[in-house]
């Protein structure tokens, strides 16, 4: 049954257009860029009202980073948007151009996961962490909800250095209570627990949550650690939950190599080894679906994380 | 602007000061690639040293031309600029390519200043320089941005990307200047992949062409005031180089490209250098105190 008192579930990239359209009220030196996708990046409200400040590079996303790029150079603040895959694809030009130029552009990927749906593979950022993380000086942030991508990319405003913010298309319940403030990477416990850990991210944290209450009906303590700063990632807090819990599932709509779940067996095992089992897109590509039968298909819906915990603690 | 006839002698001696200065940095460092300096050089020395505005002592100065150089491996010739320019000493010149020297083998802008962007991956830079020139012309057109590609960097499909997109804003403010020595590491371009005819094709993208001879400083300062003078839309500079300019066994050589040269080799350069700067009479300056009075006018030009 429907909680009357839920605040409506928003896309993260809807939270992040409309975050833009407020800052740039206060930032002038905020610019945006996008490929031509301004419609489904929520880009478009800016353009609408920052017209000057606005910049349809067109489907051309490695000069895009370039010109971002320069724009930072200059004492800009630019937004350069396009869909998760394609911005990802551009990997020499964040390497070159954004990283090792030492910028402060703010590169924001949408449509990540297999929640796109339909589109299929070739539109979904699977791979788009690992290869933001690999990256020295580049921050990777990803949003579970609305007030938590207000707070990330009004945070971002400020930040020093280059960022990759990962927004999505499906729409995410609020996990965040009002009055939230981002921390900057600081992991969030949304629930406690004892047995075991779920760390998730961006539009797994929600459905965690309800796999969280689930398992707490067989008897099952399930801490939930939402974890919106991938790098640099909250070692000091996923190692409390390592010796609390002893066992952690990692949960990404992503793949498990190099997403979050290699980001935390690489801190984790480094500092408080234990048993942890990546859950995620396991190595294989997307495919076209509805959004709801994909996160069924892959176990990313709240009775699918569940099964994954119960195999973990072998209930 | 016509260039005076003292301060072209200025720079036709300097350019020799500097194409040994440069091929002395490559051979210390044991590798390098001193042809595409060389093509470059005569261009590199006419921005620094006549057209852009900038202040050495403050290279942070938010007012200064910007130049970034997309053929990052050819930066060796922009230190060596860079040094006579007082940006830093020459003596730094010869740690190039060594661990620790902030003379990187391809430039890296957090480490040295003067240099404006981290290049040497091909293509990348003449996008930087794209959105420089677009926040230029955000505050009111401030300063003016000058990029130099290679002939074999035209070959990335991010130029192209780059070219589409810079007349589309109107980067008056923007010169793009191509170094077109003919030669990449492979052979010649146009056995590569050739790019021509090349004015055709930025003629078509909308730029404001013009075709020069690179080592001719009249040549160069004159494009540059034609960039300046031409409104709506960018400059595209064809500057036709020699690889390897200055060093008759270097000269349009392939095989120089990417080697470095030995020490007997660069003794036979310096030697034939020195012999050429040695038929153009002295100016009534030292080359020396010419560099800081040139440095010191480009920054007074930039204060007025």
């Amino acid at each position: 049954m429907a909680d009357d008192k839920a605040p409506a579930a928003v896309a993260s990239r809807d939270a992040f257009g409309d975050a833009l359209v407020r800052l740039g009220e206060i930032h002038p030196d905020i610019v945006v860029l996008d490929a031509d996708l301004s419609e489904s990046t929520r880009t478009r409200k800016f353009s609408k009202k920052f017209p000057q400040r606005f910049f349809d590079m067109g489907i051309a996303e490695a000069n895009m980073l370039g010109v971002a790029a320069g724009l930072s150079l200059a004492g800009k603040i630019p937004f350069c948007c396009s869909f998760a895959c394609f911005i990802s694809g551009r990997f020499d030009q964040l390497k070159m151009s954004i990283c090792y130029s030492a910028t402060n552009v703010r590169v924001v990927g949408s449509h990540c996961g297999v929640a796109i749906g339909e589109d299929g593979y070739s539109q979904m950022g699977l791979e788009d962490i690992a290869l933001m993380r690999s990256l020295p000086t580049m921050s990777v942030i990803q949003p579970a909800d609305d007030l938590e991508t207000a707070g990330a990319v009004e945070y971002l405003v400020e930040h020093k250095g280059p960022a990759f913010l990962r927004t999505t298309r499906q729409k995410l319940d609020r996990v965040n209570k009002d009055g939230y403030v981002f921390q900057f990477g600081k992991g969030v416990t949304l629930v406690d627990g004892t047995d075991l850990t779920i760390v998730a991210t961006g539009g797994t944290v929600g459905p965690s949550v309800k796999a969280a209450a689930l398992l707490a009906k067989d008897g099952v303590s399930t801490r939930v650690i939402n974890i919106h700063t991938i790098k640099p990632i909250d070692v000091e807090l996923l190692a409390k939950a390592a010796r609390e819990t002893k066992r952690i599932l990692t949960v990404e709509d992503h793949q498990i190599t190099g997403g979050l779940g290699g980001a935390v067996c690489e801190a984790l095992a480094e500092r408080e080894p234990v048993k942890i089992r990546r859950h995620g897109i396991p190595d294989v590509f997307g495919e076209s679906g509805s959004p709801e039968a994909l996160y069924q298909h892959f176990r990313l819906d709240a009775v699918g994380i569940a099964t994954v915990a119960r195999e973990l603690i072998g209930k | 602007m016509t260039i005076d006839g003292e301060t072209l002698t200025t720079l036709r001696r300097r350019s020799f000061d500097l194409r040994i200065d440069n091929l002395g940095a490559i051979a210390a460092a044991g590798s390098g690639h001193p042809g595409g300096t060389l093509s470059a050089m005569d261009i590199l020395q006419t921005l620094y040293f006549v057209e852009m505005r900038h202040r050495a002592a403050e290279p942070h100065w938010p007012l200064r031309d910007r130049f970034v150089l997309s053929k990052g491996h050819a930066v060796p010739a922009l230190y060596t600029v860079l040094a006579h320019s007082n940006y830093f000493s020459r003596d730094l010149l010869p740690t190039l390519r060594h661990l620790g020297s902030p003379l990187q083998g391809h430039p890296a802008n957090f480490m040295l200043p003067g240099i404006e962007a981290s290049t040497g991956s091909l293509g990348q830079g003449f996008s930087i320089g794209i959105g420089l020139a677009m926040a230029s012309k955000l505050d009111g057109d401030t300063f003016r941005t000058y990029v130099m590609i290679g002939d074999g960097e035209s070959q990335e499909g991010q130029i192209w990307e780059a070219a589409m997109s810079a007349p589309k804003f109107q980067l008056d403010n923007l010169c793009v200047i191509l170094d077109h020595n003919k030669i990449q590491l492979d052979g010649a371009v146009i056995d590569i992949m050739n790019i021509e005819p090349f004015a055709d094709k930025m003629r078509a993208f909308n730029w404001n062409v013009l075709t020069i001879d690179g080592h001719d400083y009249q040549q160069i300062a004159g494009a540059f005031d034609q960039a300046r003078a031409t409104k709506g839309k960018p400059t595209f500079v064809i500057a036709q180089t020699i690889k390897g300019k200055g060093v008759s066994f270097m000269e349009g050589q392939v095989a120089w490209h990417g080697v470095a040269p030995n020490k007997d080799q660069l003794a036979a350069a310096v030697a034939e250098l020195r012999a050429a700067q040695a038929q153009i009479p002295a100016s009534t300056q030292t080359s020396t105190q010419t560099s800081a009075q040139a440095s010191t006018k480009a920054s007074t030009k930039a204060g007025a």
